[in-house]
């Protein structure tokens, strides 16, 4: 089963993270990168990205001419996507327990994170046996 | 099929040869895992260089000589790096050689291969992935295309296979008789698996996707070959057969699903029909029945339908009133449920799914809501039939199926209410 775990964070989450120093920082990327190794050693992984910062976010739509009237994001009212895991595993179970992983990654002072993270199923293109 | 080859014949000889090749060098040299990795290398030098030397004369002796001095020049390689302790190695493959004269037969070294590759120290996922290429001759970019998965991770998960098989100490030889029924079932059931990984409703954007469905089907034609009798293996291939063989008037173009009643069975594939009928009731006719058989027979008393109002519900009936005294799965009891209702009115149908409410395997479950909203349908209660249809709908994890639901309520919404008869 495949599952997409979304991390999501805030504009205060984002803010405070700009002042982590070099050696939280560093933390914090060996984590990621020991997770992302033991995810690819255990044959889980299916895809991992970063998205880039908000602030270059643009929500798009449709103009009366179907060409794209885009506007930018204003990211102090909401939460919004920060980067994404995709996971092939045995059941829901796994998943939740890398979205747990993720979530107690290092956060300075010895605390971790705790950010949440979303987790969903993604859905399979079988027909079961209706037909 | 994504074809290696743009000859089909030599692909499928090929295909044809590699559990055979790979039983002989597993025989060989006394190492799965090694082994199989040889065999795989084997068949990609046939890819590159067949096509322009033309089919050697005997491809599967070619295949095995390649696939030897692949296993060799490993042994030896492994040799230079631990000194002399693998020197055993290779004088034991020396003596497997010999062994090589020992009467044992193809039949049973590919049946030793299906239990290897379904050894029940892996998960069903790998078990899935090691089959399909140590039997089934796909490369590892087939099978992670076939599952949407990056080629490097199947990759890791057939080597980590291979690995598991190695440290629980399993050897290339027959599980004992007390074990072999075990081991036979969890084969069939790694074969069925993968057949209903394969029930997709998409042809459209994957055209070049391994058809998981028909691999499932050769290796379950592979298995039947390697022991006719068994009449579960033969039910099992039956069953697909008969499936499969309504994949054309599954879906519309544009791949909505289209149920078993509303089919155009004049595309319904007869030749698939034919082979799998006689194969199941050759199965039945030896008298030890199973779960697969009786599936298989009630697909056939389906496909013999030329009309969904020709269908023998009463017989379906039996054999599911059969099957639920044999399992106590869930979905059979389901399935009972629905051909309870064809035979006796959707009241009855009814009854039987309140005694499922209370079972934590099904309570819940989207096929539960979906086989009720289409029994209160019947009953004319419409208002219900929507609730549970966008029940259904909200609970599936497949997408074909999630359109189907909603295209239901859809339908009953724009549907006048008539009164209940």
């Amino acid at each position: 089963m495949k599952y997409i775990l979304l991390m999501t964070g805030t504009k205060a989450g984002v803010d405070s993270y700009k002042q982590w120093s070099k050696s939280d920082i560093e933390a914090h990327f060996a984590f990621l990168h020991r997770l992302n190794k033991e995810l690819s050693e255990s044959a889980e992984l299916v895809a991992n990205e970063g998205l880039a910062a908000p602030e270059r976010a643009r929500i798009v739509k449709a103009g009366k001419d179907g060409m794209p009237v885009t506007d930018g994001i204003f990211p102090e009212s909401k939460e919004f996507l920060l980067g994404y895991w995709i996971v092939d595993v045995e059941g829901p179970e796994r998943a939740y327990e890398i979205a747990a992983r993720i979530s107690a990654g290092p956060a300075p002072g010895g605390a971790s994170t705790s950010m949440p993270i979303e987790v969903r199923q993604i859905m399979s293109r079988r027909t079961g046996e209706l037909a | 099929m994504t074809g290696r080859f743009p000859d089909e014949h030599a692909e499928h000889l090929l295909r044809e040869l590699a559990p055979q090749v790979l039983s002989a060098v597993t025989r060989r040299f006394r190492d799965f895992a090694a082994a199989e990795d040889a065999v795989q290398e084997a068949l990609i030098t046939a890819t590159l260089k067949w096509p322009q030397t033309g089919l050697p004369e005997n491809p599967r002796g070619w295949l095995i000589r390649v696939a030897s001095r692949r296993m060799m020049d490993y042994l030896r390689s492994e040799e230079a790096r631990h000194g002399r302790e693998n020197e055993v190695g290779i004088e034991s493959a020396r003596q497997a050689e010999a062994a090589e004269m020992e009467p044992q037969s193809d039949e049973d070294d590919t049946l030793n291969l299906f239990f290897m590759c379904c050894h029940p120290s892996l998960t069903p996922a790998s078990a899935i992935a090691l089959i399909l290429r140590a039997l089934g001759g796909l490369t590892t970019a087939e099978i992670a295309h076939a599952f949407f998965v990056p080629e490097s991770t199947m990759a890791q998960r057939i080597s980590r296979a291979k690995a598991g098989i190695k440290s629980s100490g399993a050897h290339f030889s027959a599980p004992t008789p007390h074990e072999r029924a075990e081991r036979l079932r969890a084969v069939l059931h790694v074969l069925y698996l993968i057949f209903n990984e394969g029930y997709t409703a998409s042809g459209g954007p994957q055209v070049q996707r391994v058809e998981l469905s028909r691999e499932a089907i050769r290796l379950a034609r592979c298995l039947h070959g390697v022991i006719p009798d068994d009449p579960e293996v033969a039910g099992l291939l039956s069953l697909m057969l008969l499936t499969d063989a309504r994949r054309a008037a599954r879906t519309t173009p544009d791949e909505e699903l289209i149920p078993l009643d509303k089919q155009d069975r004049s595309l319904w594939d007869q030749a698939e029909i034919a082979e799998g009928t006689a194969l199941v009731r050759d199965a039945i006719a030896k008298g030890a029945i199973g779960i697969y058989q009786l599936q298989a027979a009630i697909a056939a008393l389906h496909d013999e339908a030329s009309r969904a109002e020709d269908t023998d519900w009463p017989q379906i009936l039996a054999l599911y009133d059969l099957m639920k005294h044999m399992s106590d799965n869930p979905m059979v009891a389901l399935n009972h449920a629905v051909a309870a209702a064809m035979v006796h009115g959707p009241s009855k149908g009814l009854e039987l799914l309140r005694a499922l409410d209370g079972d934590p395997r099904i309570a819940g479950h989207h096929r539960l809501d979906a086989v009720r909203a289409h029994l209160l349908e019947m009953t004319g209660d419409y208002p219900s039939a929507i609730t549970h249809y966008r029940l259904a709908a909200s609970r599936t994890t497949s997408l074909p199926e999630q359109r189907y639901l909603q295209l239901q309520v859809a339908r009953l919404i724009e549907t006048p209410q008539q009164r209940p008869s």
